[in-house]
């Protein structure tokens, strides 16, 4: 998901050696993985921090809209799915942060980036679940652009974070099929229960579009990603392919989504789609999205309610070797 | 971010009888059980492994990938360490 971070450049200019900056770049361009300890621009180093570390963010925070329903869950089978879920989004927020802290950056740090707001996460967690359909449209569409999203990403110059999306997205499919199931059931059910699908698609469909960040030709700054072979892909070309997997799916389980342009364009071989909200889609990554203060406000109190087990761990610890150095 | 930071460890994973540890990842713990613990969470969900070994990150020790020229120059040069260096007859035709 969580690419968004992409759309950003870091601005500094390079004062670095011109010859390691090409030795760099061919070795990019011959398609050998970074390493952690290998020479890397500053600006890339930099890059990828940001990009992870969000990415990382994204997960952690995802876990919040659907912890909203696991109380409510209609049966102990969704439950336990919904449960095993959240757990993912937990590990791949941990695979992630460790793939940052190869960079050079501690995880103190990157949490605390998080909850000061210096850090950002996708735009689609602010907002809210509000029926037990909204759960299953998140694992159809959100986990659904996430893949589109990440699968490139298994193939990033970057090692460490090329290994974390593979077993990401290894999982990721889980997530989709589960979402879709749920609504196939839902939509098996009561006029009400179908109701309740399409209410979700609608309210979720255009932030999901969302996701894949702002329209390549308002976001130029991509440009050193794509160089560096972090991105592969452009904002609007993911966001196609997502779309046009996505209708035949929609028509599938029998639900219309809420666009009066898509229509297929049959000598492109794509659905053609309407654009979102970018209005929206700003003042929601500047904290003015329906969820934004919930979602840091929470972060914050499991962050702050936590520190005593934090602080528990590290005491026993100390002691554990106190005793074993004495002995 | 008073906070002591909290020890990184490298995972391994044993797949199954047979395969050796492979690196897995890595993950935060104050001690030893409870980095097998996180280790067996976070990278075993899904039937990954049957043994976990957990090593401190600051226990391993590394060559410098700036001098990986002269650490692994040697290799370069000895080419009769692979079979493929020796020709054989014509008459033999598997060796």
């Amino acid at each position: 998901m969580y690419t968004q971070a992409l759309n950003k450049e870091v601005a500094e200019v390079e004062s670095e050696d011109t010859e390691k900056l090409e030795a760099f770049q061919a070795r990019i361009d011959r398609e050998e993985k970074i390493e952690p300890n290998d020479w890397m621009p500053a600006a890339y180093r930099k890059t990828l921090v940001r990009q992870i570390s969000q990415h990382a963010h994204s997960e952690v925070v995802g876990m919040l809209p659907e912890g909203n329903w696991v109380t409510r869950a209609p049966s102990l089978e969704r439950k336990a799915i919904l449960l095993a879920k959240i757990q993912d989004e937990g590990g791949h927020g941990l695979y992630l942060y460790s793939a940052a802290e190869t960079l050079g950056v501690s995880r103190e740090e990157l949490v605390d980036q998080l909850l000061t707001g210096k850090a950002k996460y996708s735009s689609i967690f602010n907002y809210p679940t509000l029926n037990w359909a909204d759960v299953g449209a998140v694992g159809w569409l959100v986990d659904g652009a996430a893949i589109m999203n990440q699968i490139p990403l298994c193939r990033c110059s970057y090692g460490p974070y090329s290994r974390a999306m593979i077993r990401i997205c290894k999982e990721e499919s889980f997530h989709q099929r589960q979402g879709y199931d749920l609504l196939v059931a839902m939509m098996k059910g009561t006029p009400e229960q179908q109701e309740m699908v399409q209410d979700a698609v609608n309210r979720l469909w255009w932030p999901a579009l969302m996701m894949f960040g702002p329209s390549d030709k308002d976001s130029q700054h991509s440009a050193a990603s794509m160089k560096w072979k972090i991105k592969r892909f452009t904002n609007d070309e993911l966001r196609q392919k997502f779309v046009d997997a996505t209708v035949p799916q929609a028509r599938v389980l029998g639900i219309t989504l809420p666009d009066p342009d898509l229509k297929y364009n049959e000598e492109a071989g794509h659905w053609e789609h309407g654009q979102p909200d970018w209005d929206e889609f700003y003042n929601t990554i500047h904290g003015n999205g329906i969820c934004n203060k919930q979602r840091m406000k929470d972060r914050i109190r499991a962050h702050e309610d936590g520190a005593w087990v934090r602080e528990a761990a590290q005491a026993y610890a100390a002691k554990q070797s106190a005793k074993k150095s004495a002995a | 971010m008073s906070e002591q930071a909290t020890p990184l460890w490298e995972v391994f994973i044993r797949a199954r009888n047979g395969m050796s540890h492979r690196h897995a990842g890595s993950v935060h713990a104050a001690d030893a059980e409870m980095a097998l613990q996180a280790a067996r969470d976070v990278y075993t969900r899904r039937g990954e492994g049957l043994s976990i070994w957990v090593v401190p990150s600051a226990a391993i020790v590394a060559n410098d990938p700036d001098e990986k020229g002269e650490m692994f120059e040697p290799t370069a040069s000895k080419i009769y360490r692979h079979p493929t260096f020796y020709e054989l007859p014509d008459e033999v035709a598997n060796m």
